[in-house]
C-alpha cells in the first residue's frame, strides 16, 4: 500500500484492500502465526493441583530439551502430553518422578511440586518419590521373573504386605485391576517375559499399581502394541482414573482424545498450548497446535 | 615343471580368467540384463580356472610318494621282492637315497628301479602340467563364449565361498578331535599296564617303574586321587578369592563408578590377565608363601613353606579379571529398561542390582566363573613354584600339595621313553583333566543357553 493512488476508483480499491488486510490481521491475532513460542496458551495453571511445575528447564549436557514449561496436573485427571518426536514430552514426564537422575548429563531446574512438596529438594528421597509416582514405559519391560514375582516385586521391597496371604491379595487385585488376571490366573509362576506384548504391558501396569502410587506416568504405553491390546490399555486407563492421577505421553491423537480430559501440546521443548481435550482438538488456539492436529507435520 | 612353478601358473591363469570373465560380462551388460554383477562372472571363471587345478596339485603331492614307491617295487625282480619286509624296505630306501643324491650306482637292479622311478616321475609331472593348463584355459575359453552370462554366477561363487568357510571351521573341530584321539590312544596304552580303577580311585601317587624285574622298592602306584584333590583344593581357594572380588568389582564398575573412573580401572584390572603366569609364580613362591608361613607361625600354626594356600591365593588374583571383565560385560548388557522398570517402582539402586540385574546377568556371570575355574584347573606354573611336588592326600590348605598339571610336567621333563607306565601316566592324567574341563565347559554352555534370552 505504498503506491500513491488517486481518484474514486482507486479509493474504492484501497478500501477493499484494507478490508482484506484487516481480515488477515484478525486471523494472525487469532492463531499466533509466529513460530516463536513466547508463552503457553490456555489453562496450564489449575487450582489445587496434584502436580505443579513452574518454569521447568531440562538440559542434556549443553543441549536444552525443555524451555520454561509451567504446567499443573489435577487430582484424578488424565492429562495427555502430545507433540512431534523429540519435542521433549517424554523428558518432561521423566522429570516428574526424577527418572532423569539416572542419566548423568541430565540437569533439571525450575520448581516441581507434588502435593506442595518440592520433588527436587535435597530432603526428597527419589526412591520414595518413585514409589508415589509410578511409571509405565514405552516398551513393555517385565523382569525376568515369574508373573507373580513381577507384581510382587514392588510390594516386597516396600514391605507393603505383612504376610504371604496379604501379598497374594495385592498381586491378585493388581492383576485384576490391570485386566490381566483372568488370562494368567493358571500360570502365575510362568515367566513374565513369555506373555504377549499387550499382556506384558498390562503386567507392567499391574506391577506399577501394586505399590499403590498416587500418580502414574505413562510413556507411550501402547505404541508397541496392536489395536486390540491398545484398546484394552485405553479402557484400563479410563478405569484407573478413579483412583489415580495419570499423565500419558502419546503419539496418537486419537488416543489422547479417547483417554484424556486435558491435553498439553509440546513443540521443540516448549509447552505451546494446554486445554480441555475436546476443545484442543476441535478449536486449537495456536497455529502450531492446529498444524500438528491437522497433520501438517509431526 | 615343479609344484611351485605350477602354482604361479595357476595364479596367472586365474587372473587372466578373472579379467576376461569380468570384461566379457560387462560388455554383454550393455546389450542385455545380467543376473549377476560383472565381477561375479570374473570370480566364477577365476575359480573355474584355479580351484580344480589347485586341488589336483594337492592330491598329486599327497599321492606321489606312494605312487612312485609302487613304481620302484614293480620294477624290482621277484628275487628282491620275496625277501623279508624290513630287508625290502631297506633296499627301497637306499634306492630313494641314491635318487635324491643323484649318485651313480653299480647295481643293475637298482639302476633299473631308478630309471622307472624317473620315467614315472617325469610322466606324472607332464600329465599334471598339461591338466593344469587344460583346466586353466578351459575357464578362460568359457569366459569368452556366450554361455557365460547365462550362468548364475553369483550363486555359484557364494556356494564356493560357503564351502570354504565351512572347511575353515572344520579345521578347529578336526584339530580338537585329533588332540583327543592322540591323548586317548596313549592313555589306553597306559591302562594296559595299570588298571583303570587303580588309577581313578587309587589314593597313592608314586610314579615309579622298575627298570629290572627284581628291583627293590620299584612297585609304583598310580592313584590319581591325591592329584585331583590337590587340583580341586587349589582351584577352590582361587575361586573363593576371585569370585567375590571379581563380581563385586564388576558391580561397582558397571553400576556405580563414574565413566572416567571406569575408563581407567577396567583396563588396569585387565592388566592382571596379561601378566605371565611364571611371574605370578615368583610372586607366590617368594612373597606370598613366606608371608603366609610367617603369619601362620606367629599364631602357632605349622605352615609348609610351600602351601596350597599361597598358590591358591595368587591364582585367585590371576583369575580375577576373568570374572570381573566378563561379569562387567554381561551386567552392562542387561537392558536399561530393566533398571528403569525397577527404579520406577521405587526400588533403590542396590535393590535393583540384587533383585533384577544380577538375576538377569546370572548366566553370563556363571559362564565367566566357570571359565575362570577351567583356567585355574589348567594352571601349572604358579603351582609348580608355590605349592610343591609332594602328592599328599590332604584337605589342609597349609600343607604342600600337587596338582594334575604339575605332575604331567614332572613326568615328561627330561629324557624319557614313551613306553613305560611312568611317562604314559601323563597322558592318562591329561585325558582326565581334559574330560574334567570339558564337562565344566559343557555345563557352562548349558547354563548360559538355558537362561540366555530370558530378558529379551
Amino acid at each position: 500500500m505504498t503506491t500513491q493512488v488517486n481518484g474514486l476508483d482507486s479509493l474504492a480499491l484501497r478500501a477493499d484492500d484494507m478490508a482484506t488486510q484487516n481480515n488477515s490481521e484478525n486471523l494472525t491475532a487469532d492463531k499466533h502465526q509466529d513460530v516463536e513460542v513466547l508463552e503457553t496458551i490456555g489453562e496450564n495453571i489449575l487450582e489445587n493441583p496434584k502436580f505443579s511445575t513452574r518454569n521447568v528447564n531440562v538440559f542434556y549436557g549443553e543441549k536444552q530439551a525443555i524451555f520454561d514449561a509451567s504446567l499443573d496436573i489435577g487430582q484424578n485427571e488424565v492429562i495427555a502430553l502430545i507433540g512431534p518426536s523429540g519435542c521433549g514430552k517424554s523428558t518432561y514426564l521423566r522429570a516428574l518422578n526424577r527418572m532423569n537422575d539416572t542419566i548423568d548429563s541430565c540437569r533439571v531446574s525450575g520448581q516441581l511440586k507434588l502435593d506442595g512438596e518440592d520433588i527436587y529438594d535435597k530432603k526428597m528421597d527419589p526412591v520414595l518419590l518413585r514409589a508415589r509416582v509410578g511409571m509405565v514405559f514405552q516398551k513393555p519391560n517385565p523382569f525376568p521373573k515369574s508373573i507373580y514375582d513381577n507384581v510382587a516385586y514392588g510390594p516386597r521391597i516396600h514391605g507393603l504386605a505383612k504376610n504371604s496371604t496379604d501379598l497374594d491379595e495385592i498381586v491378585i487385585t493388581s492383576l485384576e485391576r490391570a485386566g490381566l488376571f483372568n488370562e494368567v490366573k493358571d500360570r502365575l509362576t510362568a515367566p513374565g517375559t513369555g506373555l504377549s506384548g499387550g499382556q506384558q504391558q498390562r503386567l507392567c501396569i499391574a506391577r506399577t499399581i501394586a505399590v499403590s502410587p498416587e500418580v502414574i506416568l505413562m510413556d507411550e504405553p501402547a505404541s508397541a502394541l496392536d489395536p486390540i491390546a491398545t484398546a484394552i490399555i485405553e479402557e484400563l486407563i479410563d478405569e484407573l482414573r478413579e483412583n489415580y492421577t495419570i499423565a500419558i505421553v502419546t503419539h496418537s491423537m486419537q488416543q489422547a482424545a479417547r483417554v484424556s480430559q486435558r491435553t498439553a501440546y509440546f513443540h521443540l521443548g516448549k509447552l505451546v498450548e494446554v486445554g480441555e481435550t475436546n476443545l484442543i482438538f476441535t478449536n486449537p488456539r495456536h497455529q502450531l497446535t492446529e498444524n500438528y492436529i491437522t497433520g501438517k507435520f509431526g | 615343471m615343479n609344484a611351485s612353478a605350477l602354482i604361479f601358473i595357476i595364479i596367472g591363469l586365474s587372473l587372466i580368467s578373472y579379467f576376461s570373465g569380468r570384461h566379457r560380462a560387462s560388455v554383454s551388460a550393455k546389450s542385455q540384463t545380467l543376473i549377476a554383477l560383472p565381477k561375479h562372472y570374473g570370480y566364477m571363471t577365476a575359480i573355474w580356472s584355479g580351484l580344480p587345478a589347485l586341488l589336483l596339485i594337492i592330491l598329486w603331492a599327497m599321492f606321489k610318494p606312494a605312487y612312485l614307491h609302487e613304481q620302484i617295487i614293480q620294477s624290482l625282480p621277484a628275487s628282491v621282492i620275496l625277501q623279508a619286509q624290513d630287508q625290502l624296505d631297506l633296499y627301497v630306501n637306499s634306492i630313494n637315497l641314491a635318487i635324491e643324491n643323484g649318485e651313480p650306482v653299480e647295481d643293475p637292479i637298482m639302476q633299473k628301479a631308478m630309471e622307472s622311478y624317473q620315467v614315472a616321475d617325469s610322466n606324472s609331472k607332464w600329465i599334471l602340467t598339461t591338466l593344469v593348463f587344460v583346466i586353466g584355459l578351459s575357464g578362460i575359453i568359457f569366459s569368452l563364449t556366450g554361455a557365460l552370462t547365462k550362468v548364475q554366477a553369483r550363486v555359484k561363487v557364494e556356494k564356493v565361498i560357503r564351502i570354504f568357510l565351512m572347511l575353515c571351521s572344520a579345521v578347529a573341530i578336526v584339530t580338537t578331535i585329533g588332540i583327543v584321539l592322540s591323548v586317548l590312544f596313549e592313555a589306553l596304552r597306559f591302562f594296559e599296564a595299570v588298571s583303570f580303577f587303580d588309577f581313578v580311585f587309587g589314593t597313592t601317587w608314586s610314579p615309579q617303574t622298575a627298570i629290572r624285574v627284581d628291583q627293590v622298592g620299584s612297585s609304583g602306584s598310580f592313584g590319581a586321587i591325591p592329584l585331583f584333590v590337590g587340583t580341586i583344593l587349589i582351584s577352590l581357594i582361587a575361586l573363593i578369592i576371585a569370585v567375590p572380588i571379581g563380581l563385586l568389582s564388576a558391580i561397582y564398575l558397571s553400576e556405580y563408578a563414574s565413566a572416567k573412573f571406569r575408563a581407567i580401572a577396567k583396563p588396569a584390572l585387565e592388566v592382571l590377565a596379561g601378566i605371565p603366569t611364571v611371574v605370578y609364580g615368583f610372586f607366590a613362591a617368594l612373597t606370598v608363601a613366606p608371608f603366609i608361613r610367617d603369619v601362620g607361625q606367629s599364631i602357632g600354626l605349622t605352615v609348609a613353606s610351600e602351601s596350597a594356600l599361597a598358590a591358591g591365593i595368587v591364582m585367585g588374583v590371576m583369575i580375577i579379571p576373568f570374572v570381573s571383565s566378563l561379569s562387567d560385560d554381561v551386567i552392562n548388557a542387561v537392558p536399561q529398561a530393566m533398571r528403569d522398570g525397577s527404579l520406577g517402582l521405587g526400588a533403590t539402586q542396590s535393590e535393583t542390582i540384587k533383585q533384577v540385574i544380577i538375576p538377569a546377568a546370572l548366566p553370563g556371570i556363571v559362564g565367566g566363573v566357570l571359565l575362570a575355574a577351567s583356567r585355574a584347573i589348567g594352571e601349572t606354573m604358579i603351582v609348580v613354584m608355590a605349592a610343591g611336588l609332594s602328592a599328599k592326600l590332604t584337605a589342609n590348605p597349609l600343607e604342600a600339595v600337587t596338582t594334575v598339571t604339575v605332575q604331567i610336567v614332572t613326568l615328561l621333563t627330561g629324557d624319557q621313553e614313551f613306553d613305560s607306565p611312568k611317562t604314559l601316566a601323563a597322558f592318562a592324567l591329561g585325558l582326565m583333566l581334559f574330560v574334567t574341563t570339558l564337562v565344566l565347559n559343557v555345563f557352562a554352555l548349558h547354563i548360559v543357553r538355558k537362561y540366555r534370552e530370558q530378558y529379551e
